[in-house]
C-alpha cells in the first residue's frame, strides 16, 4: 500500500534510467578522456608536462581566460541596465524585451555565427561603415576582438535572466526608505539597490564564465588562427593529430578549471542563501 | 530617477536589443541572392538557394538526418527525463538535490570535453555516424532541459490532488494519467521543444561522431561555412528563424488566449 | 439520490498505532463511531486527529492495529479502494476539469453510465446549490463556493462514510458560520457517516453528535458536547472545551471532599484525590461574583481576588479575576446595575458540587494552542 506523505519510496527506480544514460553516454567518455590523458601514448603526467610547458598552449590557455573575462565583463555591462528596465516596465514591454534577448538562439548556434561573420568580414558591413565614416578599415574577423563580440551576443541571456531575477526580488522600498532619509539618488543606488543585486551579476557572471571558457563554434568560425581557444586546440589535437593524449589532457584541464569555478560559485550562492533573509 | 537618466537608459537597451536582434536578420537578404557570395547587402534576387536546399542531396539528406535524430531524442529524452523529474519530485531532499545536480551535469561539462570522451567510446564500439550513436549522445545533452521544465511544472503541481483523486477511487496509474499528466503536460511539451531544438541544433559532438554516411545539418552548415561562401546556409537559417518565430508567436498567442478565458 | 441511499457504515478503530522512526503520532488509539454518527475529532495541532483520519481513509500506512468500515477491515486496502469519501482543507479541486467533470470524476471511475452519471452530479449539485456553477472551472469559483464543491464531489458516489480535514479552516468566519449549517443540513439529509477533523472546539460544538478530544496521539475523552463541557475527565479536555477557572495547589482529604489551597483560602470539591498533583475546575457561568463586603456562606467556595479585566458580551460580560497565588479566575454573569471595576477586590463564589476535581495533568492553554511541544 502506498503511504501518500512518505517521500522515498521506489522513487530511485523513477530516476535510474537517467542516471544510466548519463552515466554510458557522459560518465564512460569522461573517464575515458581523464584515462587516455594519463595513459597515451605512455603512462604518466607527460601530457601535462607537455602542455604546461610549450609556450603555444600557455597563450592558448592564458588567452580563454582573457576572452572569457572580457565576454564577462561586456554581458554584466549591457545586461545590468536591461535587467533593470525589465523590471520596471509594463508585462508587453517586458515580453518584448525578453524576446529580444532569446532572438540569438532562435537560429541554430552555427548560422548564428554565419552571421557575424557576414557582418565582421574585412568588406562587411560594420567595416563599409567604419570606411564611409572615413577611417582606415579594421580587422575584425580572425581576430579576438570579433570572437568576444559574437561570444557576448550569444551568453548574453545568460546574464540577463538571472540578474533580472534578483533584481525583481528587491524592494523597492528600501530605495525609497534610503532616499526619504535624505541620501541623493546615486548613494541610494550605490548603498542600497547596488548591494542588493550583486547576487544576480555574481550569479550571471560565473555562468557566463564557465559557458565562455568552453567555447567552441564561435571561437572557430570567427577566430581564425590566432585567436584560438582551448576547446579548437583540443578538437585539433584529437581530430587533426589523432593525439588523444594530448588533447584528452586539454580536456581535462578545461574541465578542472570549470569545476573549481563551479565549486567557487556553490559557496557563493550558499553565501547568498544565508544573506538572503535580509533581502527582501 | 530623474528624465536625462532615463532616456540614456533607454537608449542604451534599445541599442542592446538593436545588436542582439538586427545580426541575425543580416542572413535573410543574403539567402536570397543572386551570386554565389555572402557579401552584404546581396545583388538581386533568386530562390536558387532554397532550391538548393532541397534538391542537393548533401543537403536534403542532413536534413533528414537532423530530423530522424531530433524526433527520437525528443521522445527518448523527454520519457526518461520526465520520468526522472517525477522520481525526483518523490525522492527526499538530500539524494533529490544530489541525482538533480549529477543530472544536470551535461549543461556544465564543455562540449569539446564530452566530445572527445564521446568519439573515443563511438570507436570504440562502432556508433560513429550511427543513428543510435547521434541519439544517445543527443538524449544524454537535452535530459538536463526536460529534467528542469517539467521539474519546473511539478514544482508548482499540488501533490495533494493526487491524494483527493486517491479518495475519488483512482487507482495510481488512474490518478497520473487523469491527474498528474495533463497539469504537468506544459512543462513535458516544453521540455519536449527543449529536447528537439538541443538535438536539431547541436554541432560540437555532431562535429566529431559525424561520417559521410550521416552528417546532421549543423555538421552541414559547418562545413560548408568552412569551405565556401555557399548562401545556402543563409536560406537554411532564415528558414529555422521563420519556423521558430511562428512556434513562439503562437505559443505566446495560445498563452495569453489561455490565461485571458 | 434517494433510492441509492443507505445509512451510513460504523468505523472501528481498534488498538491503532502510528509511529514516524521514535516519533508516536497514535498511541494505542482505539474508538467506534456509530452508524449514522457526526463523530469529530477535536484537538490541538499535531495531537494525532489528522493522522487518525488519514489512516481511516488510507493515506497513511498504520504500523500497528485495524481498523474496521463496517464490517470490513480496511487495513491492507489501498486509499483508492476504500469507497470513503474525503473533504480536504486545501479543496483540492481538479483544476483542470470544471465543476461538473470534478463531480463526475469518481462516478466515471466507477464506470457508472453516462445518463445515471448526470442525474447524480445534478443532484449533488442541487445538494450543495451550486446548479448554475456546473460549467466553471475552480478557479472561478470562490473559497466557500470551491468548498461546497469539494463536498459535492465527496459525497456524488454515495460513500457510506464521509471524512472531512479542517474543510473551513480556510474560511472566513461568517462563512464558516454558514457552511456549518449546510454541512449539518446535508448530514441530515444523506444518513451518511461523518468524520470530521477540527481544532476549533465551537465548531465541534455546533455541529457533532459525538466529539473525541486528541491530545499527544491519544483520546483523552469521547462523549457528546455537554458530557465533555460538564463531566470533563482530564483537566486537558475541562481546558480545551469552553472556558474556565483552574485552580491548583497543595490538596488535602475532608471526608468525601478534596480541599485545595489557593494563597491563604481552601475550596473544596466532592471526591477523593488520586495520586499526584490535583486540580479544581470550575466554568465560568457557575460562578457568581460579589463585594468583600457580602455576607459568607459556608456552603459555598470562595475565593478573594481583584477584578483584572472586564469584557463586554452583549449578553452579559466576563470578568477575569487575579487571584491570590496569581492564578486567574474567569466569570460570566448577566448585567447589573452595578458592575465591578477594575481592580475592585471581589470574592468568587460557587457550589462545591460545581467544581471537578481532576488530576493536574500539566496541560497549559499555551500547550494547547500548539505553541509548546
Amino acid at each position: 500500500m502506498r503511504d501518500f506523505f512518505s517521500p522515498g519510496r521506489n522513487s530511485f527506480w523513477l530516476v535510474l534510467p537517467a542516471l544510466l544514460l548519463l552515466l554510458v553516454a557522459l560518465g564512460y567518455p569522461l573517464a575515458q578522456v581523464v584515462l587516455r590523458s594519463f595513459t597515451d601514448p605512455e603512462p604518466g603526467v607527460g601530457n601535462y608536462v607537455w602542455f604546461f610547458s610549450r609556450p603555444v598552449n600557455l597563450a592558448v590557455f592564458q588567452r580563454t581566460f582573457v576572452v572569457a573575462g572580457w565576454v564577462t565583463v561586456l554581458c554584466v555591462v549591457l545586461a545590468y541596465p536591461y535587467a533593470w528596465l525589465m523590471t520596471s516596465v509594463g508585462p508587453n514591454m517586458r515580453v518584448l524585451l525578453v524576446l529580444c534577448v532569446l532572438v540569438p538562439f532562435w537560429v541554430s548556434g552555427v548560422v548564428r555565427t554565419l552571421a557575424w561573420v557576414i557582418l565582421l568580414q574585412d568588406s562587411g558591413v560594420i567595416n563599409r561603415m567604419i570606411m564611409a565614416m572615413g577611417f582606415e578599415k579594421i580587422r575584425l574577423i580572425r581576430t579576438q576582438t570579433g570572437v568576444i563580440i559574437g561570444m557576448t551576443q550569444v551568453l548574453l541571456p545568460f546574464m540577463v535572466m538571472p540578474l533580472y531575477a534578483v533584481m525583481r526580488g528587491i524592494d523597492l522600498r528600501l530605495v525609497q526608505a534610503a532616499r526619504s532619509l535624505g541620501a541623493r539618488p546615486m548613494l541610494a543606488f550605490l548603498q542600497i539597490y547596488l548591494p542588493l543585486s550583486l547576487p544576480g551579476v555574481f550569479g550571471g557572471a560565473i555562468i557566463v564564465f564557465i559557458l565562455g571558457l568552453g567555447f567552441y563554434i564561435t571561437p572557430a568560425l570567427l577566430g581564425g588562427p590566432r585567436a584560438t581557444m582551448l576547446s579548437t586546440l583540443a578538437q585539433q589535437q584529437v581530430l587533426q593529430q589523432l593525439n588523444w593524449g594530448q588533447g584528452g589532457a586539454m580536456g581535462v584541464i578545461l574541465l578542472v578549471a570549470t569545476l573549481v569555478l563551479l565549486a567557487f560559485a556553490g559557496r557563493f550562492a550558499r553565501r547568498r542563501y544565508q544573506m538572503g533573509a535580509g533581502g527582501k | 530617477m530623474n528624465l536625462f537618466t532615463r532616456l540614456s537608459i533607454w537608449l542604451f537597451c534599445a541599442a542592446v536589443a538593436v545588436w542582439l536582434v538586427a545580426p541575425t536578420l543580416v542572413i535573410v537578404p543574403i539567402s536570397f541572392a543572386q551570386k554565389k557570395s555572402l557579401a552584404f547587402p546581396p545583388d538581386g534576387f533568386s530562390l536558387q538557394w532554397y532550391a538548393n536546399l532541397f534538391q542537393n542531396p548533401e543537403w536534403s539528406r542532413s536534413i533528414i538526418s537532423s530530423l530522424k535524430v531530433a524526433v527520437i531524442v525528443a521522445a527518448v529524452a523527454t520519457i526518461i527525463g520526465t520520468v526522472a523529474a517525477l522520481g525526483l519530485e518523490r525522492m527526499k531532499a538530500r539524494p533529490a538535490g544530489l541525482v538533480r545536480a549529477i543530472l544536470i551535469t551535461p549543461m556544465i561539462v564543455p562540449g569539446v570535453v564530452m566530445a572527445i570522451g564521446i568519439y573515443a567510446v563511438y570507436l570504440d564500439h562502432q556508433l560513429v555516424g550511427t543513428l543510435t550513436g547521434y541519439v544517445l549522445a543527443h538524449s544524454m545533452l537535452a535530459i538536463p532541459f526536460v529534467v528542469i521544465a517539467v521539474g519546473a511544472s511539478l514544482s508548482v503541481f499540488d501533490a495533494r490532488l493526487e491524494t483527493a483523486a486517491a479518495s475519488l477511487g483512482a487507482s495510481r496509474l488512474a490518478t497520473f494519467f487523469t491527474i498528474t499528466l495533463p497539469l504537468i503536460a506544459p512543462g513535458i511539451l516544453s521540455g519536449l521543444l527543449f529536447a528537439f531544438v538541443t538535438s536539431f541544433d547541436e554541432v560540437i559532438v555532431a562535429l566529431f561522431i559525424n561520417s559521410p554516411a550521416m552528417k546532421t545539418l549543423p555538421v552541414q552548415i559547418y562545413a560548408s561555412m568552412t569551405r565556401d561562401s555557399d548562401p545556402t546556409v543563409a536560406a537554411v537559417g532564415t528558414l529555422m528563424f521563420a519556423a521558430t518565430t511562428i512556434i513562439i508567436a503562437a505559443g505566446l498567442w495560445f498563452g495569453t488566449r489561455r490565461r485571458r478565458s | 439520490m434517494a433510492e441509492t441511499r443507505h445509512r451510513g457504515a460504523a468505523v472501528d478503530i481498534r488498538a491503532v498505532t502510528k509511529t514516524y522512526g521514535s516519533f508516536t503520532a497514535l498511541d494505542d488509539v482505539s474508538l467506534r463511531v456509530e452508524p449514522g454518527q457526526f463523530m469529530t475529532f477535536l484537538g490541538p495541532s499535531g495531537s494525532g486527529k489528522t493522522t487518525t483520519l488519514n489512516v481511516i481513509a488510507g493515506f497513511t500506512d498504520l504500523t500497528r492495529g485495524e481498523i474496521l468500515i463496517g464490517d470490513r477491515s480496511v487495513g491492507g486496502l489501498p486509499a483508492h479502494k476504500r469507497n470513503v469519501g474525503v473533504v480536504f482543507q486545501h479543496y483540492a479541486l481538479f483544476p483542470h476539469m470544471t465543476v461538473t467533470g470534478n463531480l463526475a470524476y469518481p462516478l466515471k471511475l466507477r464506470r457508472v453510465a453516462a445518463a445515471e452519471r448526470d442525474r447524480r452530479v445534478a443532484a449533488a449539485l442541487d445538494m450543495v446549490r451550486l446548479t448554475d456553477f456546473a460549467h466553471r472551472y475552480p478557479s472561478e469559483l470562490s473559497g466557500g463556493q470551491q468548498q461546497r464543491v469539494a463536498l459535492a464531489r465527496a459525497m456524488v458516489f454515495d460513500p457510506p462514510l464521509l471524512l472531512m480535514d479542517e474543510p473551513l479552516g480556510a474560511l472566513d468566519k461568517k462563512l464558516r458560520e454558514w457552511l456549518q449549517l449546510e454541512i449539518k443540513r446535508i448530514h441530515r439529509e444523506l444518513g451518511t457517516t461523518f468524520v470530521y477533523v477540527t481544532h476549533d472546539q465551537e465548531e465541534a460544538l455546533a455541529l457533532s453528535d459525538r466529539i473525541a478530544v486528541f491530545n499527544k496521539g491519544r483520546i483523552e475523552q469521547v462523549g457528546s458536547g455537554s458530557d465533555l463541557y460538564d463531566r470533563p475527565q482530564t483537566l486537558f479536555v475541562g481546558r480545551f472545551i469552553g472556558e474556565s477557572t483552574v485552580l491548583t495547589g497543595a490538596h488535602e482529604t475532608r471526608g468525601q471532599e478534596t480541599a485545595i489551597r489557593v494563597g491563604d483560602e481552601w475550596v473544596a470539591a466532592p471526591g477523593l484525590a488520586g495520586e499526584g498533583r490535583q486540580a479544581l475546575l470550575v466554568r465560568p457561568e457557575k460562578i457568581t461574583l460579589v463585594r468583600e463586603d457580602a455576607a459568607a456562606d459556608p456552603a459555598l467556595n470562595q475565593l478573594s481576588g481583584r477584578v483584572g479585566e472586564a469584557i463586554y458580551l452583549g449578553s452579559g460580560v466576563k470578568y477575569e479575576v487575579t487571584l491570590a497565588d496569581g492564578s486567574r479566575g474567569v466569570v460570566r454573569m448577566a448585567l447589573t446595575d452595578r458592575p465591578f471595576a477594575l481592580g475592585e477586590p471581589v470574592r468568587m463564589r460557587w457550589r462545591k458540587e460545581d467544581a471537578r476535581l481532576l488530576p493536574d495533568d500539566g496541560s497549559s492553554l499555551a500547550a494547547q494552542s500548539g505553541e509548546e511541544p
